[in-house]
This record gives C-alpha cells, structure tokens and sequence, in this order.
C-alpha cells in the first residue's frame, strides 16, 4: 500500500548548520503516529519541509505517492495535507466561524471566487457548522479568534486544520501548554476528527503519545533513530539513552 | 466587518419573514439611493452640487483604497497612479468620442476609466503583490514616483503642466439624456458611486473577499489552507485598480481637465488620510471619511490657506484617539444606543466638545495670526479672521487666543476624562438604568 507520507533521505540544512541529516520515513495511509525526540532534534522543521513551508536542501517528499518536493504549502494543501501550528496560528481579527469557513471554501471548489456570495453558500455554511460542533464552539461563532481563551484557540487551530476534510493532518504539539482536562478534550477531539485519515503529529506528552499513536518515530539530532509500537519504542534502551535519558520517565 | 444592513427595518409580523428579509438586506442600499436622489434638493446652495459631485469621486476612490488596507492588509502610497491612470485614458476616450472617432457616450466613461485602472493593475500589481507589508509599501512609492516622473516626460498623453482637457457636452448622448450642466453630472456620479459601492461591498462577501480578509490577518494560514496568499492579493489589488479608475473616469467627466498631480503622492496621500480618518475597519468607514475629508477641504480651503495643516493635525488626531475611525467611534456607540442610556452621554460629551472647541479657537486664532505676520505684505497691520478684524501690532489678540488656547485645554483635561468614563459607565452591561 502506497505510504500517505513518504521522505526520502531528506536532509535540512540552514546555512552551514545542518538539522535535519538524512531521515528516511514512511508514513501508512491510515495510521496515527507520533514523532517524538528532545528539544532541538528537528520535529517542527521536518514538519515545515513536509508541508513545503521551507524547502529540503536534499532528498525526496512524497505524498500519497506523488512526488511534492519543491512544491508551495497551498499546492501541497490542495493534494489533501492540512497541518496546525505549534504556536496558534488563526486570523485574528476574522470570527470563530469564518475562521473555520476559510478552512472550508478551498476544498469545496469556491477557490478565488468573486461571482459567489459567500453567506449563500450551503455546503460551506454546513460543513463549517459540524465543524464548529466537534470542536465545542458552536456558541462562541460571532466572537473574533483572537479573543478566544488559550485552550479555545488551540481547539480552533485544529479545527481550521481539518475543516477542509484532508486525509492527512499533521499536528504540531496539539496539547502544548493545556492543563489535564484540556488535554484529555483535545485528545478526545483529534481521535474522533482523524477517524479513518492518517495522523502525523508532533507530541511531547508521553501519556498523549501512547494514548493515541499506532506508531512512534523517534528523532534524535536530525535523524530517525527508531520507528515502531509503542510497546517497542517503550522497551528501546536506544531509545531510553538517547532521547529519554533516565528510563523511569517513559510511560 | 460591518454588518451589512443596521436593522434599518426590522422584520414587522412573523407573516412576511421574506419581505422582511429582503428589507434588511437592501433596505440600506434603498435608503441610500433616495437619499442620494434626494440631496441636490434639499441642498439648494449653487456651491453643494459640485462639492457633492467631489464627494461621490472621493467615495468610490476611498472604497477603493480600502479594499486594499483595511480588507487586504495593504498600505498603498500609489493607490493615485489607478486613479490617474483611469482618469487620463478617461479624457483621452471622451476627446475621441468628441471628435466622433468612437461611439462612447459619456455616462459609459467610468467604465473606460475602470478598464484602464485594471489594466495598469495587472501590469503594476504582478510585481507588487508578491510582498506584502514593507515590501509592499515600498513598491508601491516607487511606482507612484515613477508614474509622476513620466507624466512629464511622456508629453503626447499625460499633456505636460496643462494636462489632458476635454469636453463631456462634445460626446454622444445615452438614451438622449444630456451631461452637462453640474446637476446632471451629479445624477452620474450618483448612479455610478451607487453602482460601485454596492459591487464592492458584494466583492467583500465573496470567497475572494472573506479569504483577501484571512490573508491580511494571517498569510501564512491561508497558505496552509489552500489560497496563495500572492494571488489573493493579486486580485484584490486588481479589484481596487478598477474601482479607483472609475473614479478617475467620475473625475474625468466632472471636471474635465486631468494633470500630473491627479496621480501625485499627495492625491495617494490624501486617499490614504481619508480612508483612516473613516476607519479601516468598516466597510462603510471610506464613505465616511470621503465625505469628511471632502467637506473640510472644500469648506476649510474657502476660508484658510492653511488648511492643508489643519487637515494634517485632523489626522493625527484620529490616529492617536480613534484609531478605528469615526466608523470605529460611531459603531463603539452602538450598545450604549442600544440600551437607551445615549441620553447620559449628552452632557459630558457636550461639555468635552466645548473646551475642545475653545482650544481649537485658540490655536487657530494663533496659527492664522502667525501665518498672516510671515506671508503679509510689508506694513499690512489688519487681518480679518471669520469676518473679525484683528489688529496684529498689538497684544491683546495675541493674549486673548493664548488665554482660549489654555483655558480651554485646561477644561479639556477635566472633561475629555470625565466624557470617557460616562461613555464606559454607559456601555457596562447592566450597569445601573
């Protein structure tokens, strides 16, 4: 079966500083996985080369086969990858509901669109209603992002990121800086909105981690040092030394 | 942004929900053309048919230039280059039409200017759109010098100092209605600044409108969900090139004679001014502003020679106390108005706007006085200033503004404070009826 996200000895390197040195990963259609490693080992980049914010300095990024290398983020989100953001990143100014619109109107062919009155537009208004249902903030519609509550954006971030209906989504620490039960929502949230698509995200609670993901790539320095169960990369020394340190704190 | 129609009808009976419906969402758009059709009227004064005439270009242009700073983000300061460009291919049909070398009845001029502005956007816009902010800005200045330099060399059709003149009673008539006499031209300017306005604000409630909206708050967000954030200000530019050229094409007709200086940083300057003091937040903001701005020039420019200083102060006065505009003001009132407590408002704000009045009466009497020491002829000893004459030799007009300038900003410290926290005991919600 044709990988959702294939890299091909992808390296990065900004000036003379490489930080991503040679990670080959695949990534089955249909799976959630967890890309873990220490501060510094290059997730959020590797994220970035992915989504074709940054280009590779070398090396090949498929996407469900197809060759994206080199591709812009709107031509890499038109092939069906939608990605959020390790620091939020909405519109501001624009509310709740259009926030989660905007994420809307491409996928549902209203592309550059001047002849379309926007408020008549069905399909969007209801795909971006059930959108705003999952997430909890049907009653929060009229009010501006920017004013929302900290775990609030980070629900809409998510929101934006799956309201276009992408198969793969790619998540940047989805739960950073939520107390429990804010994390135990999202959790439940990004399991019920990445049923049947493939998940690839960035996590650094373990309990998170193994809670949701299939399977865990572990990079360390640039590089994937192990890719497997969780039950695996639990019992990894290799892994334990070089990412966790002290083996008491996995799990 | 704005809400599209202010609950300029609310619905009556539960029986008609439709009609209901259908009158709030154009019961504005009809308010506003009777009202339109109505002033030439009512305004009886030989001196506010053209002044309106000014005002219905100024609105259209400053709608223009909003589609790109408030809607898309974009600080233009050469948003006059589509405007002059527009205005100039404008003259140039209308002296063909003259002759007879084409069929183009005046009334279709904006169109012309329209098609002209867009053109020289597609051209201008494809470079400066790739960047925005800064770059952008930047860009922008650059065209604007660079257009203002070759209307003086490229003498054949910006016509040098004189400029491009022409004659609107020389062209084709439509539907055998004539366009010459101001009132007629105001009917135009009318239909087209109706026209216009409505098309933008429709532009504004399309998906290229909402996603120019995600783009200035977050273009890199809009990337991640499909939309090149270059293309999305592409088009946006090139919506705002055309309507600032049928504005030119307005100018074209109304006043017949097109320069340099129509294109000018100081024509993109004043757009830019107009369209803030307005607030770029509301769609209706640049209306607001146009027709402001229009009436000080026009009324301040009659009386002073100094008004372009008094414009400038003007705008740094919206910038530093209502940075959302006079729209931003009138929409922060809307709750207050809501609540029936408006009434409580009257007197602070009553209070507030007469110690800034003495101020201003003040500074200005201080301002004129000075100006007049500088420029008059040499022994020249009497001024007037508002019919009043003032003897500039002596010291008792010199000391009487200075007294006003500082009473009254002594007032204004006790009461603008006290004008601001009525406004926010008034907007409290449930605070004490």
């Amino acid at each position: 079966m044709t990988p959702a996200v294939e890299l091909i000895d992808v390296h990065k390197a900004f000036g003379r500083t490489p930080i991503i040195r040679g990670v080959t990963l695949a990534v089955e259609a249909g799976t959630r996985q967890a890309l873990i490693g220490p501060n510094g080992a290059g997730k959020s980049t590797l994220f970035n080369l992915i989504t074709g914010k940054y280009p590779v300095s070398s090396g090949r990024i498929r996407l469900k086969g197809e060759d994206v290398t080199g591709r812009r983020p709107y031509e890499i989100n038109r092939r069906g990858l939608s990605r959020s953001f390790q620091v939020t990143n909405i519109f501001p100014w624009l509310s709740v509901y259009e926030n989660v619109r905007c994420g809307v109107l491409w996928s549902l062919g209203y592309r550059y669109s001047f002849w379309h009155r926007v408020d008549a537009a069905r399909d969007a208004h209801e795909r971006t209603e059930t959108v705003l249902e999952q997430l909890h903030l049907a009653a929060r519609r009229h009010v501006p992002a920017g004013v929302l509550s900290y775990a609030e954006q980070r629900a809409l971030e998510i929101g934006i990121t799956i309201a276009g209906g992408a198969d793969v989504i790619l998540l940047d620490e989805p739960t950073s800086g939520m107390s429990r039960s804010e994390t135990e929502q999202v959790v439940q949230l990004i399991r019920q909105v990445t049923a049947g698509k493939t998940l690839l995200m960035v996590e650094h609670d373990m309990s998170v981690v193994f809670d949701l993901a299939d399977r865990i790539a572990v990079l360390v320095y640039g590089q994937v040092i192990a890719h497997d169960t969780p039950e695996r990369i639990r019992a990894s020394t290799a892994v334990q030394e070089a990412y966790l340190g002290a083996p008491a704190r996995v799990g | 942004m704005s809400a599209p129609a202010p609950a300029a009808a609310r619905p009556v009976a539960a029986a008609a929900p439709a009609r209901a419906r259908w009158l709030r969402r154009y019961g504005v758009w009809l308010a506003a053309a009777v009202v339109v059709a109505a002033l030439p009227h009512v305004a009886r004064t030989p001196a506010a048919v053209p002044v309106m005439n000014q005002m219905g270009i100024a609105v259209v242009f400053a709608l223009s230039y909003n589609m790109l700073l408030g809607q898309g983000g974009m600080l233009s300061f050469g948003h006059a280059v589509y405007f002059g460009l527009g205005g100039f291919i404008a003259a140039h049909a209308l002296n063909l039409a003259g002759r007879g070398a084409v069929y183009l009845p005046a009334p279709l001029l904006p169109l012309v200017g329209g098609l002209g502005g867009l053109a020289f956007a597609v051209l201008f816009g494809s470079v400066s759109t790739r960047r925005a902010g800064t770059v952008f800005a930047m860009i922008s200045l650059g065209i604007g010098e660079m257009m203002a330099a070759s209307s003086l060399i490229v003498d054949r059709f910006f016509g040098g100092e004189e400029g491009i003149t022409a004659n609107r009673a020389k062209a084709p008539l439509l539907l055998g209605l004539p366009v010459t006499t101001d009132q007629q031209v105001y009917y135009l300017i009318a239909f087209w600044a109706l026209l216009a306005t409505v098309l933008m604000y429709a532009f504004s409630r399309t998906p290229l409108g909402r996603m120019a909206n995600a783009v200035r708050d977050n273009p890199e967000r809009a990337e991640f969900v499909g939309y090149s954030a270059q293309w999305v200000r592409f088009l946006s530019f090139c919506a705002a090139g055309f309507f600032a050229g049928v504005a030119g094409g307005l100018f074209a007709v109304n006043y017949e004679i097109l320069t340099g200086a129509n294109m000018g940083a100081a024509a993109s300057g004043a757009v830019l001014l107009m369209t803030y003091i307005g607030g770029i937040g509301y769609f209706a903001g640049p209306i607001l502003g146009a027709i402001v701005f229009t009436f000080l020039q026009s009324m301040l420019s009659d009386y002073t020679s100094l008004w372009l200083l008094y414009v400038g102060v003007i705008f740094l006065a919206a910038v530093l106390f209502a940075p959302m505009g006079l729209a931003g003001v009138l929409a922060m009132h809307g709750p207050v108005w809501r609540a029936r407590r408006a009434g409580r408002l009257v007197g602070p704000y009553l209070a507030a706007a007469l110690a800034a009045l003495v101020a201003i009466a003040g500074v200005v009497g201080l301002l004129e006085m000075v100006h007049f020491v500088v420029v008059a002829p040499a022994g020249a000893a009497s001024m007037r200033l508002l019919g009043l004459p003032l003897a500039v030799r002596a010291a008792w007009p010199w000391l009487g503004f200075i007294a006003l300038a500082v009473t009254g900003a002594v007032a204004l410290r006790r009461a603008g404070p006290r004008a601001a926290a009525a406004f926010a005991e008034a907007s409290r919600p449930g605070g004490p009826r």
